[in-house]
């Protein structure tokens, strides 16, 4: 069976960083980087989608990586 | 979950501002300090601290928006999120500012007298007598209030407009303090 890994992704040249993921995120999986974007920890990040659903940019999509 | 900090309550703070301005509106002076504490923080430390953490009017979107679900969680429309807008926004804001500023400048000097009025989405002039109780020094301290509180309720409700249209914390993302300190930010990570 092929497990298949999602993971969040940022669409940095338009995140506000703000950090509303930072809050929502259960795993701590995402930071906001230096005040310029959201960053994520891809081996943390589960893709659970909680931070794409509260990002008020609506940037942040849930994407299947490459095992 | 992770529990909560003395920060996560900062809403509170936010609330109690505005409810503030109705009784007394020498309290909008206050507000100073959701304009310095960001700067502040994002020369000193590079971050965008204050929204990430601190910022009272994010939370109250949030709650209003989110637990109290008075939002239709949709997403804001491209242009919205636009530097080009972003960056207008700022500028249209802040030449607003500075027009508040400069009537204030021009009470001061007693070249105008006081208007006693809240203007609300720098275009309705809504009577806000009621709030004042005399001042000290000058009346310009106190036409300094009834503008900025203008400046504070605008962008309020502002932000309560996209809560309900889009996400609940929509204003964050045309927000002019966290614009101008994502680019203080920006200049601070140039230099290294």
């Amino acid at each position: 069976m092929r497990v298949v890994k999602r993971n969040a992704i940022v669409d940095q040249s338009l995140c506000v960083a703000c950090g509303c993921c930072v809050k929502v995120c259960p795993l701590s999986a995402i930071a906001v980087f230096h005040g310029l974007y959201a960053k994520v920890n891809p081996d943390r990040c589960v893709g659970c989608g909680k931070c794409a659903k509260e990002c008020p940019a609506s940037i942040i999509t849930i994407q299947e990586v490459g095992a | 979950m992770k529990g909560k900090r003395w920060y996560d309550y900062l809403w509170i703070a936010t609330a109690l501002y505005l409810v503030l301005g109705f009784f007394n509106i020498l309290f909008a002076w206050l507000g100073l300090l959701c304009f310095f504490i960001p700067l502040i923080l994002a020369v000193a430390t590079g971050q965008k601290s204050y929204c990430n953490r601190y910022c009272g009017r994010g939370q109250l979107l949030g709650l209003l928006g989110g637990r109290f679900g008075l939002s239709r969680r949709r997403d804001i429309p491209k242009w919205m999120k636009s530097r080009g807008f972003r960056y207008s926004f700022l500028v249209f804001f802040f030449a607003m500012f500075f027009l508040m500023l400069w009537n204030t400048y021009l009470v001061f000097a007693g070249a105008q007298n006081l208007s006693q009025v809240v203007t609300l989405l720098w275009t309705f002039r809504l009577p806000w007598h009621w709030a004042y109780h005399g001042t000290l020094f000058s009346p310009g301290v106190a036409q300094f209030a009834f503008g900025f509180y203008s400046v504070m309720l605008t962008s309020t409700l502002l932000g309560l407009v996209t809560m309900v249209l889009f996400k609940p914390r929509s204003w964050c993302v045309y927000c002019p303090m966290g614009t101008m300190t994502q680019l203080i930010c920006q200049a601070k990570h140039r230099e290294k």
